[in-house]
This record gives C-alpha cells, structure tokens and sequence, in this order.
C-alpha cells in the first residue's frame, strides 16, 4: 500500500516539505484547518483557541495516555482563504522551539485538491529530532512491549 | 522505494521490535530469542528471517552457533528514514479526508 503523503527533507537542511493530494474539493480541504470541531477530530487535540485570520493565534492540548496534558501554540502571519495559512508552531515544554509553516491549498479538479507544507526548523539537528520522534516513540514502545513479554515470561532457571 | 517500505514494515510488528531490541544489547542465538517469547520457535525464526531479508539483522557463524546482531548501518538508515514521520502524517490526513468526505454543510 503506497502512502499518499510525500515528505522530502533534504540532507544538511533545515527544512522540510510534505505534500498531500486528497480526494475532497478545496473548499473543504480548507475547512479542516479552520473549523475547531474538525481540527479537534483529525489531529486528535483539543482546540483551545484557533483565530484563522492575520495576527491569530491559536493553541491546542492533547492529553496522552497517562493523563499529562501536552500543548501547542502558534500565531497566523498570513491567511487567505482557500489559499495560505502562513503560521508558526511550537511544542510546550520540548526543547525544539518555534519552527515556521507555510501551508499552501491548491484546488487540482473540481473534486481534488492538494496541500504543500513548508516547514523551517531553527537547525537542521532540530529537524533530525523533530523528523526521528516517531521513529524514536516506535522504539519506545518496543521497549514497553519488551518489559510486558519479559515480565509476563516465567524465568525457567 | 521498494525496500524503504520493506523496512518499514519490518519494523511495525512488535515482535520485530521487540527482536531488534534485544538482538541490540549483544548478539544472540535463534534460540536464545525464542526463549524470550511466548510464541512458537517457528513463529520467532520466521521474524527474524523477515529481519535478515531487509538486512536489518545480520548472521555471524560462531563454532557450530549462528548469532544474530543488528546491523548498525542499515539501523542508521532506519533511524535517518523518513518513514515513521510520514506514516504519522498519512495517517492523519487519511482521517482528515475521512472526516471530510462525510461532511454535510451547515445550512
């Protein structure tokens, strides 16, 4: 099964790109970022503020499932509607810092439509981090899975 | 491409994982593996015959022994891949699109 997301990151840079092609018209591409109610459903977060419009800001909180709340945040420097949002992001409490979204909304039929993310990190060993988490989270979880099989498992000696 | 996503679904098993986990601490006999899980012999050789096939995990003849130990190259290449990152990200579209399709205008 091909995946349809792109993502391109160039060796030594500080950037990344991933694009998208979806079967949905623009219009409602573009609603899926700007509607609290939707943005909540498919990233899976809390929306705690989202102001789609130049100088706003938004800010989400997912809750893992420990029950430690995470935040985001950001402000929007650029908006047009079907268009661009051009905004910042950044994690609570991780060391990465902000990091800079270009999110353009192209419109390629009546019936598809396509997304280009441009995404600038602080330095490019930011975006290495940033890129591994879920690779590294994949490990993590391994290791759980490991500790569960271990403990379960009667010693035989 | 072919052997990225290869790779990559190596890796999503956790029992692949949990493999490459142990086999990263110090080399170890099919054996030896197999005692760490509550799955069949078969069932575990046949993870780690996948493991060697995407050259993930690498065979060393020792005596009559053979070990197994992770190839450290192809681990780098794992950890520099893209994959993970991206299949978060399809994921997350794919749900968008979903959401999106059943969607009905508020009139």
């Amino acid at each position: 099964m091909e995946l349809r997301t792109k993502v391109h990151a160039e060796d030594g840079k500080q950037e990344l790109k991933i694009t998208r092609e979806f079967d949905l018209p623009l219009e409602l591409l573009f609603k899926a970022y700007i509607e609290p109610e939707i943005v909540e459903q498919w990233m899976g977060t809390k929306v705690l503020k989202l102001e789609s419009k130049k100088h706003g800001s938004y800010q989400f909180e997912t809750t893992d499932p420990k029950g430690n709340k995470h935040g985001f945040n950001g402000t929007i420097h650029e908006f047009v509607s079907n268009q661009k949002i051009t905004r910042t992001f950044e994690m609570e409490n991780a060391n990465f810092g902000v990091q800079l979204e270009f999110l353009e909304f192209e419109e390629l039929t009546e019936e598809t439509s396509k997304l280009s993310m441009h995404v600038v990190y602080r330095s490019v060993e930011i975006r290495d981090q940033i890129l591994q988490l879920p690779f590294v989270q994949g490990i993590n979880m391994a290791h759980n899975r490991l500790q569960e099989i271990l403990k379960s498992k009667p010693q035989r000696h | 491409m072919e052997l990225r996503r290869d790779v990559f679904q190596a890796i999503a098993d956790p029992t692949r994982r949990a493999i490459i986990t142990l086999v990263a601490l110090h080399a170890m006999t099919p054996g030896a593996l197999a005692e760490k899980f509550d799955s069949s012999r078969q069932t575990i050789s046949r993870h780690i015959q996948i493991l060697t096939e995407c050259e993930l995990l690498e065979q060393e003849q020792n005596g009559r022994e053979i070990y197994y130990h992770l190839n450290p190259i192809k681990i780098k290449e794992l950890a520099d891949f893209v994959e993970p990152f991206r299949k978060l990200w399809d994921d997350r579209f794919n749900k968008l699109e979903a959401i999106m399709k059943q969607h009905k205008p508020k009139k």
